[in-house]
């Protein structure tokens, strides 16, 4: 496992934290300025899922590498109502028709990789990973 | 590749830099056509321009870059609405392809005979206004002494509506006696929709049966469009009225049944109210003026009247149908 740090997720300014946070580190380990952005992006939506559903959690980003490969790894975790059917968050126009943002599928777009745990009434934990090119 | 584009859209940026011309300006709106084939997202586009601005003019003061900055953060949500766009467009594709299947389904499901009886000719024409036809014609005939036709609108369009016709076939199949009273065949099938479908989908139907030995047109209709008599021997049209609730509202209804003797050259007209109801922008079409237009084929085979008068509507119409149209003629040739 890389380097890891991590944000709670309390309030709406704790959004803004796992933002700077996240930005940071894709810098850091080397991401243009549009990878920097959608990396960022993608934290926003899930700790903005996090302060809204859950009401609290955390996002932790961990330096990642693979055979010369470095990336990033965004791990969302909360302990809220979970999600009852995950199908449909990750369909398109199912959050963003709302006007709640880029959703599920968004992050998944930013990101190379994403996986989603959830179990209702425990939490859920997303884990989006992505690579530099 | 970026880098090819990075390199092409330099040198279109210096272009137009140094002369603000309408060729330069063709120039670049042609690439852009490129990236959006290439699937290159609206923020990489700006990136694309910051990294050129860059190499061309390092001089340019902080603020210029920071801006940028801003702006491709702005654009990162502006590039996912753009990809969705473009899933959902694919998933819409797929959904006309389904639709596109489920309409031959229909057809083939809910394909009817015309009967052949002696002395009458029989024209139909039905055209859904979308994929599924809400529309349904369904003939019973023993080809030989009846021709029955039951003309059935399902108050609704589209699946719901299709999804519901393939009970009323099946309920028509289990009446196989064509010589069965239409208020007989109107009760049958009304029980049978009262018990499956839903408070709110209701159908209309008006069936009519041709006995060849004794020339009758008996019908009875359940809250659909009365049907046109044509009686030739005065050239006078009439409405065939009967009472009779729409199916489904309740389990027992008895149906009035009426009859027509018909003579030589007497026709039916069977309808939905897509026949009906048949607008241009200024409003209704006259049942004035289809009349006048059946008049006027009346010695044409009814076939041929129920296709030029829907072709004629048609063009009324300037070709946008708004409704499902069906026609149905009975046409007592002997």
């Amino acid at each position: 496992m890389g380097y890891r740090s991590s944000v709670e997720i309390l309030t709406e300014w704790d959004i803004v934290a796992a933002r700077q946070l996240g930005r940071n580190e894709a810098k850091e380990v080397g991401f243009g300025t549009v990878d920097q952005a959608r990396i960022t992006t993608a934290i926003s939506e899930l700790a903005r899922n996090i302060y809204l559903y859950a009401g609290k959690g955390k996002i932790e980003i961990e330096r990642i590498s693979e055979g010369g490969k470095f990336g990033i790894t965004i791990i969302a975790s909360d302990e809220g109502p979970g999600i009852p059917d995950v199908r449909k968050v990750m369909e398109d126009g199912f959050s963003t028709s709302g006007g709640l943002g880029a959703g599920m599928p968004g992050v998944k777009r930013l990101m190379d990789n994403f996986k989603i745990d959830t179990v209702v009434g425990e939490g859920t934990v997303i884990k989006a990973t992505k690579w530099i090119r | 590749m970026p880098q090819e584009i990075e390199r092409q859209y330099k040198e279109i940026l210096k272009q137009y830099v140094t002369r603000q011309t309408e060729q330069n300006l063709y120039a670049g709106q042609n690439f852009s056509r490129q990236l959006i084939q290439k699937n290159i997202a609206p923020d990489e586009v700006i990136s694309i321009h910051k990294v050129a601005l860059e190499e061309a003019f390092p001089e340019l003061p902080m603020v210029v870059w920071n801006s940028f900055d801003l702006l491709i953060e702005m654009m990162i949500r502006y590039g996912l609405a753009h990809a969705e766009h473009q899933s959902l467009l694919k998933k819409q594709e797929e959904l006309k392809v389904e639709m596109d299947l489920a309409a031959n389904v229909q057809s083939t499901l809910l394909k009817t005979t015309v009967p052949q009886v002696d002395g009458l000719e029989i024209g139909l024409v039905s055209v859904p206004a979308r994929n599924m036809n809400g529309d349904y014609i369904y003939f019973l005939s023993d080809n030989l002494n009846n021709a029955g036709v039951a003309v059935s609108d399902v108050i609704g369009k589209g699946i719901p509506a299709a999804l519901c016709m393939s009970m009323i076939k099946y309920g028509m199949d289990s009446l196989q006696d064509a010589a069965t009273d239409p208020k007989k065949v109107l009760d049958v099938i009304n029980r049978i929709v009262e018990k499956s479908v839903d408070d709110d989908m209701f159908i209309s139907m008006f069936y009519g049966r041709y006995n060849v030995e004794e020339s009758i047109f008996t019908y009875a209709t359940a809250g659909h469009e009365p049907a046109l008599y044509y009686n030739a021997k005065q050239g006078e049209f009439s409405e065939l009225h009967a009472k009779g609730l729409l199916l489904g509202v309740v389990a027992n209804v008895s149906y009035e049944q009426h009859a027509v003797t018909m003579e030589t050259g007497d026709f039916v007209v069977m309808m939905t109210d897509g026949v009906t109801e048949c607008r241009t922008d200024e409003g209704f079409i006259e049942p004035e003026i289809i009349m006048s237009l059946i008049h006027s084929l009346r010695d044409e085979t009814a076939q041929t009247i129920v296709d030029t008068v829907f072709k004629e509507l048609e063009k009324m119409q300037n070709f946008e149908l708004r409704d499902d149209f069906t026609l149905v003629i009975f046409k007592k040739t002997s």
